[in-house]
């Protein structure tokens, strides 16, 4: 045996022992990838190097790992101390030796029949803290599982299934406690976001997105219609240690189309929301989507940077937005900042100065159809964004793809499909996409990389100047982060529906995309 | 009163038809639970276009109402929960969107056929029954998917409708369907057009006029147009009389898939 494999054994022995401390100071430890976008300020971003333009056309995979199932693979992965731990459809998770891409152990949740899922049952990745890896369900649970074995520790259940809700997020993990969301915004569920001791699984807290009665916000809605306003939180959000505030990104209020039966804003429907981590009390709240009759969910992971404005040193949050606005925002107080359109917009002029939208009369659904863009998928959709520190650059998968919407009346009935109207393409023009990078204080682009179709992947950007991602046709691609200039690409044969990570392993970087049913670690030998 | 009367109607509809409540039900239940994907009449979008005869994943009601219920694993397809009574209403609906034209297209459709083969020259670039050319869609169900009135409106304009797909809906590797005339001019000069087979980001297919089937990257063009809403397929308003047309709408309308 070579002293190498002694090593890696060595590093085996000491497997996922993950520690809040080390998922704070993720910047201090390149080669792992500890928390759902690589890092608490959402980056998606890899400080390693090894594989920069020089050297990326020779990538090669160096193995690939099937799911079990043929639902969309949607997933993150998690690397640490010679594992990877990635969650698989519907609501399975996998550990996977990084030597070999062979699995340590899958665990298969039992799921009931009856579980609901609007878009597909897929699970979008895990956390991890000390030796627990956490994992959402499609029934609307949260498990703790031994990271060594996949062995559950503990089983809570967030919420009832059999109303509507469901559990496609990655949990974030912080501190002593695991923040996770929930799906559902199209069956009247009433959106929450809940806090579990790590050790434990009891609840510590929960924040319901929307007011109830007495709570400010309360009155943005008609009538009874809070009790099924959705405003879930499927996509995972970020954290700033420092002023120990959690962002997280709200969903459509409910029913989708028909605005009517919920005058007012809505909200916190299509939002991000300030909560101090340790009550889930509300520090403040931005609304992106006052009143949305177009679906579109403001789950959007928030990216935090700090930057220069007009000569002052602000602590800033961006969102490239499903409505099809960029925005940034000051991340303490939730003061609108700057903002204006990256993908086509034609219900909106632009924005005011406190970021609301100036609207456009008609544009919302009516019952012989409404075409608008964004369409119902938006400007871009739930998969990540990216931040490089080094190019200064915010990248997005942008979509350019129109819908037109109908609206009709639909009496809510309990777990059943609550958005009362419909959607189709809009007639004769074929939907298209771009990867599009933004100066991130003034929203303007610096460069955009056309894609034949509206993308459905997210992207990583490195230290090695390149962005990483993929397409609906299967095309995994590596762009020049100053220039947008393709220097790679692979045919993997299946659409690229996941977030790309990075990680080092016996010296050598990979970086991991998904296609199909298939995770691909790639390397330049 | 004339409320009343209006009521009483509405009763008596109910009490004495059942069929006429389950089918105002099952269009009901298909404007909640359907169109949001398959479209307002059924005509497609996420999901899969429904206003066909033949659902090729539901072959018989039984297989229809249980993919109402359980949805299609693997798809975007979910499970829906509703009783009986509705399930089965839905299904009647559904099925209601698939009965183009039971009317039989007047016409000769032997003398279609002939018209077909010869004058029109059709076999050019549409298969029937796996013998024909590619250029074009095949047409050995196309009575199935279209009624006659498309059928002679394709012939006369073949621009007014041009065929088009919704890639993003599917999150799928696809192949287009919408047979988009392509023209491309390579680096060193060299101009192909063609319909489009496939295409992604770096690459596109191209089928030509003669057959010939050409690959390329995308970097080894110099131009790319797409010819959007364009169709290579003549008119045929100045070849066909009127008596010939309809012959050969009759024959198009005949046909029911393969044999």
């Amino acid at each position: 045996m070579k002293p190498i494999l002694m090593l890696c054994a060595c590093a085996g022995s000491l497997a996922a022992q993950v520690p809040y401390a080390r998922i704070a100071a993720s910047a201090s430890e390149p080669g792992s990838w500890l928390t759902y976008s690589g890092s608490y300020a959402g980056h998606r971003y890899s400080p390693l190097k090894q594989i920069d333009r020089t050297n990326v056309a020779r990538l090669k995979p160096a193995w690939m790992y099937q799911t079990n199932d043929l639902n969309q693979f949607e997933a993150t992965p998690i690397v640490a101390d010679g594992v990877m731990y990635v969650s698989e459809p519907p609501s399975n998770a996998a550990a996977l030796d990084l030597r070999t891409g062979r699995p340590l152990w899958i665990f298969r949740r039992a799921l009931p029949s009856d579980v609901r899922a609007c878009c597909g049952q897929v699970n979008r990745g895990l956390a991890i803290l000390g030796d627990t890896v956490y994992l959402g369900t499609l029934d609307a649970h949260l498990l703790a599982l031994d990271a060594k074995t996949g062995h559950v520790r503990w089983d809570v259940t967030v919420a009832d299934y059999k109303t509507g809700y469901s559990i496609t997020v990655a949990p974030l993990a912080l501190q002593d406690k695991v923040i996770v969301g929930v799906a559902g915004g199209e069956y009247g569920v009433r959106g929450l976001l809940d806090a579990y001791d790590a050790k434990t699984g009891a609840r510590l807290w929960r924040f319901w997105t929307v007011p109830g009665p007495g709570e400010p916000g309360h009155e943005t809605w008609r009538g009874d219609s809070w009790k099924n306003g959705s405003a879930t939180t499927w996509v995972t959000g970020s954290y700033d240690p420092a002023s120990n505030l959690i962002y997280w990104g709200t969903g459509n209020p409910g029913p989708d189309y028909d605005g009517d039966v919920r005058q007012g804003d809505d909200l916190y429907a299509d939002s991000v929301v300030a909560l101090d981590a340790s009550s889930g009390k509300l520090k403040w709240h931005f609304q992106f989507t006052p009143h949305d009759t177009h679906d579109w969910d403001s789950t959007h992971t928030p990216v935090l940077f700090d930057a220069t404005v007009r000569g002052v040193a602000r602590k800033l949050l961006m969102v490239a937005n499903r409505n099809g606005f960029f925005y940034v925002l000051d991340r303490q107080t939730g003061e609108f900042v700057a903002g204006k359109p990256y993908a086509k917009v034609t219900w909106a002029k632009g924005l005011d100065n406190r970021g609301r939208p100036i609207l456009v009369p008609g544009m919302d659904p009516k019952p012989e159809g409404t075409p608008v863009y964004p369409g119902v998928h938006g400007g871009t959709n739930w998969f990540s964004p990216s931040y490089s520190p080094e190019t200064g650059l915010f990248y997005v998968g942008m979509r350019e793809e129109g819908t037109t919407y109908y609206r009709a009346t639909t009496d809510y009935q309990t777990g059943t499909y609550y958005t009362a109207g419909g959607i189709h393409g809009l007639a004769g023009v074929e939907p298209s996409g771009a990867i599009k990078a933004l100066d991130p204080v003034t929203g303007d682009a610096k460069w955009e990389f056309p894609l034949h179709s509206p993308p459905w992947a997210g992207l990583l950007s490195t230290a090695g100047g390149l962005v990483f991602g993929g397409t609906n046709e299967g095309n995994l691609f590596a762009l020049d982060a100053a220039t947008g200039k393709p220097l790679w690409t692979f045919q993997a044969g299946g659409p690229a529906l996941g977030n790309a990570v990075s990680y080092e392993f016996e010296g050598k970087q990979y970086v991991v995309l998904t296609a199909g049913r298939a995770l691909m670690a790639f390397g330049v030998d | 009163m004339r409320k009343g009367y209006v009521w009483n109607a509405a009763l008596w509809v109910l009490l004495v038809h059942p069929a006429l409540w389950a089918a105002g039900a099952g269009e009901a239940l298909f404007r909640t639970h359907c169109a949001p994907c398959h479209g307002p009449k059924g005509e497609g979008g996420r999901g899969a276009d429904l206003a066909v005869r033949r659902l090729p994943r539901a072959p018989d009601d039984a297989a229809l109402s249980a993919i109402i219920t359980t949805g299609i694993p693997g798809t975007q397809m979910p499970a829906t929960r509703m009783t009986a009574e509705e399930n089965a209403a839905l299904v009647a609906y559904v099925r209601s969107l698939g009965r183009t034209q039971a009317v039989r297209a007047p016409g000769d459709a032997a003398n279609g056929k002939r018209l077909f083969q010869t004058k029109g020259n059709c076999a050019g670039c549409h298969t029937v029954g796996g013998a024909g050319g590619r250029l074009g869609p095949e047409l050995t169900d196309i009575g199935t998917r279209r009624g006659p009135a498309y059928l002679r409106t394709a012939l006369l304009e073949p621009e007014a409708e041009v065929p088009e797909n919704f890639a993003s809906y599917r999150k799928l590797i696809y192949t287009p369907d919408n047979f988009l005339w392509v023209r491309a001019v390579t680096a060193d000069g060299k101009q192909v057009s063609g319909a489009r087979v496939d295409e992604d980001t770096f690459s596109i297919q191209i089928r030509d006029a003669s057959d010939r089937l050409y690959s390329f990257r995308k970097d080894e063009l110099r131009e790319l147009h797409k010819d959007w809403g364009k169709s290579p397929m003549p008119s045929y308003r100045s070849v066909f009389s009127e008596s010939e047309l309809q012959d050969l709408v009759a024959y198009l309308a005949s046909l029911q898939g393969p044999s």
